[in-house]
């Protein structure tokens, strides 16, 4: 037992898992703001009725994204010692800064979003849950940042010490702006976007076709499909082709790793599906060509370099790369047709509702996204081995020296079947929340007008009502 | 630029002592949760008290989780690598605490709250327990070698010492915990949690009175200290001058003070320890030479300096909406649609 490749699993596991939650935290946290929005303006209790139920799914999907977020915290040290000790200097302050920025602000105000409804007027209310949202997309901010810097480290200098090699940092403004962040974060929160609207869509179009809470059920659905609509197509030819131009650019053995380019070419081709052969050196499959030139350079003549251009020790893990990376690419493409058949039929006389193929296909849609987000993850991850800092330090050099596998063994065991343990949970509790559906208002929290609604009200009358 | 490690080292400190008093209540909480409240109102009160913020006092750990890392990656690294299965230990319970309290009030049937009643319980008095022992071996030093590794097992940190540490802090917290209950409940349960202070605070005075002698008697370093410089004596002497105020006021109905003067125990006891311990992080057992010192494991002093300016930032912010959640969920609990 290999206490590196066990790490790894466990890491690949952890953070996999820690990444079903967060998502929905940042997409279904906008949409919450969205349907406060237009309650405080319409005053219809419909909408405050929807912002009870989705806060209360809310906490759910919080206490999730927290249980497992706490693991990746103490993993680096954990699991990672050696990787810790080469990048403390520089990969630390970020994780503190999302501490003191992001967590405490989602972590202090989150009481207020899910306990507040019937405490604070509407307009605080909207607040608080908007300081939460707002800190959701904060911290994804400076774990992405963490995490570019991995991939495409910038603003430092090696230096020998007594225990090694370690890298310190030279440019705080580098190490922020790595070349890849700006794109990647782009591109994560507008995943999550993506993510958080199919939520929403399924459960709307699942009440729609179950013929119960059918009005809430559509409010909730036309609310998420113009984010669903408008953000799937953005995502493939404007914050996707970003994140490929910087990994051309940055990491070009990826590239050619995600597209199993075996040689230099020029009008290079891209899959819509394939299967690399390793030993063969072969990719074989249905190619458009020049594609991969164009996405790459904006110019379909111009020259992609292929692995063999670099010495294999470097390669990632290449079919595996590939395959995570089409399934991504694809569901990018399905997304956008489903999306357009949604906005198509609810245009064209509202046929929508009637359409139950097409609701059907909503109510599945979340777990297209979400593995969409995931297999996005996994290309970047997996694309970046051997190396756990792209070009610096290997994933090998980068384990916790004293470790036995027995230990990781163990502890891979344990995060098994917690999480299956878990998921069951989540999805249980899920499932019956959905199914008993938005509550009535109860009284208290329909006397909207007797809550105190400014800061100069909360802190003037006793707040409890 | 020594100053700036001894500022992160105070900083460090300051963070594990929020980290105590914030997490500390509902921690404690968590363990006197099923003894305390005996049926389901009462539970839901209980739980309740923290629900709004439990959240973010956990964000005190992974605060200081971050911190350490940043400031001293040498020890972040070698403490979590080190106490491998302790700290996958500290994970599991992390976990189910959280989940438990999310999870205990979803569904009505009465065994599926009492099950997680208990888990609450139990993952509360793990995290008090195996952060006590941690820092029991912290104290009294490790297998550290010239690498920065820890040896040892599992086993290795099950010593009487650092067991006692352990216990101690369990009934700090329930203590603790105990007080902050009484500000936020009434009637019968709060007869009872009245009941109780005195009696988790004596165990918890004894308790802590033989860790105080083991400690001088067995670790000549820390005797040392407070022997060179008397008066840092003023720390620990003021943490038994919290204690015993803090019963007073529990007794004339002043809540809220004996939660303050608590809480000013609790750090007193920390700092006392912090005090000892400087400016060792971690103390090797093989050879003093393999020491992780704040300055030795300390990241460079450009990355301190920016750290500090971002604490600086930061931490007014965080201080001033904690102070406001808190305002907004004064007083006793009121169980409402929304609760837990
Ligand atoms: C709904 C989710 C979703 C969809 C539809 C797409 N992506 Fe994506 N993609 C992600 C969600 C995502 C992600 C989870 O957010 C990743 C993981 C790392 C990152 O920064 O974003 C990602 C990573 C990622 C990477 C790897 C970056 C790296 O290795 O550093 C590339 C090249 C692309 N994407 C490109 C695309 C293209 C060309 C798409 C067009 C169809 C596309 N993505 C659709
Ligand atoms: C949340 C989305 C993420 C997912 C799904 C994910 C997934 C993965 C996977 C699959 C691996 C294993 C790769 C392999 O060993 O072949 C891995 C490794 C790793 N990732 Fe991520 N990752 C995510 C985000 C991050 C972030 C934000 C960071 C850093 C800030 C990070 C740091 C690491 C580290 C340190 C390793 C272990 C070393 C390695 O195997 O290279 N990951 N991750
Ligand atoms: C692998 C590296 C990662 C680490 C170390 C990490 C750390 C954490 C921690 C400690 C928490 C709990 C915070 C609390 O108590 O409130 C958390 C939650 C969260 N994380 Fe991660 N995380 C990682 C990956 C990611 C990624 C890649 C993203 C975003 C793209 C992300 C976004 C969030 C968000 C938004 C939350 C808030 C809880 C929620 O909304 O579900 N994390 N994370």
């Amino acid at each position: 037992m290999n206490p590196e490749l066990l790490s790894r699993l466990q890491f690949a596991l952890t953070a996999s898992f820690h990444f079903i939650y967060p998502p929905i935290s940042m997409g279904l946290g906008l949409l919450l703001v969205v349907i406060g929005v237009i309650y405080v303006r319409t005053k219809d209790p419909k909408w405050r009725q929807l912002s009870f139920f989705w806060v209360k799914v809310y906490g759910l999907v919080f206490a999730m994204g927290v249980a497992t977020g706490l693991v990746q915290e103490f993993e680096f040290g954990t699991n990672w010692a050696d990787y810790s000790r080469f990048v403390g200097n520089i990969f630390g302050s970020l994780l503190a800064a999302e501490g003191i920025f992001a967590f405490f602000l989602e972590g202090g105000f989150l009481g207020l979003m899910l306990f507040g409804g019937n405490r604070l007027g509407p307009r605080m209310w909207l607040l608080s849950s908007f300081i939460v949202v707002f800190g959701a997309h904060f911290s994804a901010l400076w774990i992405i940042m963490a995490n570019s810097w991995m991939q495409t480290p910038a603003g430092y200098e090696l230096a020998q010490t007594s225990i090694g090699t370690l890298a310190f940092m030279t440019s705080f403004r580098e190490v922020v702006f790595t070349p890849s962040f700006i794109p990647r974060i782009l591109h994560t929160w507008v995943a999550s976007w993506m993510v958080g609207a199919s939520f929403v869509l399924s459960v709307g179009a699942f009440y729609v076709l179950r013929g119960r809470f059918v009005e809430l059920g559509k409010a909730t659905f036309k609310v998420a499909l113009p984010v669903f609509v408008v953000f799937s197509i953005l995502q493939v030819p404007a914050f996707g082709a970003m994140q490929a131009t910087a990994v051309t650019d940055y990491q070009p053995v990826k590239l050619a790793a995600m597209e199993g380019l075996w040689t230099d070419q020029s009008c290079a081709p891209m899959y819509i599906v394939g299967w690399v052969n390793t030993a063969a050196q072969t990719t074989t499959g249905i190619s458009i060509p020049c594609l991969l030139s164009f996405l790459a350079y904006g110019n379909i003549n111009a020259t992609v370099q292929g692995l063999n251009s670099f010495p294999s020790d470097v390669w990632a893990p290449i079919n595996l790369t590939f395959q995570v990376y089409h399934l991504m690419i694809n569901l990018g493409g399905l997304f956008i047709a489903i999306g357009l058949l949604g906005a198509l039929f609810a245009v064209w006389k509202q046929r929508i509702w009637r359409t139950r193929w097409l609701l059907w296909i909503f109510v599945f849609s979340i777990f297209l996204t979400e593995l969409a987000t995931l297999s996005g993850w996994w290309t970047a991850e997996f694309g970046r081995q051997p190396w756990i800092v792209w070009d610096l330090l290997r994933t090998v050099d980068a384990v916790s020296p004293n470790l036995s596998g027995v230990q990781v063994f163990m502890s891979v065991l344990m995060f098994v079947a917690l999480y299956a343990l878990l998921f069951v949970l989540f999805i249980y509790l899920l499932n019956e929340k959905i199914q008993h559906g938005p509550e009535p208002l109860a009284e208290a929290d329909a006397a909207v007008t007797s809550l105190p609604d400014t800061f100069k009200d909360i802190f003037r009358r006793r707040a409890r009502a | 630029m020594m100053w700036l490690n001894i500022v992160w080292y105070a900083l460090f400190v300051i963070i594990i002592a929020g980290y105590l008093i914030m997490d500390g209540f509902d921690l404690g909480v968590g363990i006197l949760h099923p003894f305390l409240a005996k049926n389901d109102d009462e539970r839901r009160i209980s739980l309740n008290s923290i629900g709004p913020v439990w959240d973010g006092n956990e964000v005190w750990l992974v605060l200081g989780g971050g911190a350490l890392f940043a400031a001293f990656p040498m020890v972040y690294a070698s403490l979590f690598s080190g106490f491998y299965a302790a700290m996958m230990l500290v994970l599991l319970v992390l976990i189910l605490r959280t989940v438990a309290i999310e999870f205990r009030s979803k569904r009505p049937s009465p065994r599926w709250r009492t099950a997680w009643d208990w888990v609450f319980f139990a993952s509360s008095l793990g995290i008090a327990l195996l952060l006590g022992v941690a820092f029991g071996n912290i104290m009294q030093g490790v297998l550290l070698d010239a690498q920065g590794n820890i040896g040892g097992t599992l086993l290795n940190l099950l010593n009487p010492y650092a067991l006692l540490v352990g216990v101690t802090t369990i009934f700090m917290l329930a203590t603790h915990g105990a007080i902050y209950l009484s500000m936020k409940t009434e009637g019968e349960l709060l007869a009872r949690v009245k009941r109780w202070v005195p009696r988790l605070m004596i165990i918890f005075f004894v308790l802590n009175t033989v860790l105080v002698f083991w400690t001088v008697l067995g670790h000549d370093a820390i005797a040392d200290r407070y022997l060179q410089m008397p008066l840092l004596v003023l720390f620990p002497a003021a943490a038994l001058a919290a204690v015993i105020a803090a019963w007073l006021m529990v007794r004339r109905g002043r809540y809220f003070v004996a939660f303050l003067l608590s809480s000013a125990m609790i750090a007193g006891l920390l700092f006392s320890a912090a005090i000892g311990l400087y400016p060792n992080l971690l103390i090797s057992s093989i050879d003093v030479q393999y020491n992780l010192t704040i300055f030795n494991a300390a990241s460079q002093a450009n990355t301190l300096t920016i750290m500090l300016i971002m604490a600086v930032i930061g931490m007014p912010f965080v201080l001033l909406y904690t102070a406001g959640v808190y305002y907004i969920f004064r007083g006793k609990v009121q169980i409402s649609s929304q609760s837990y």
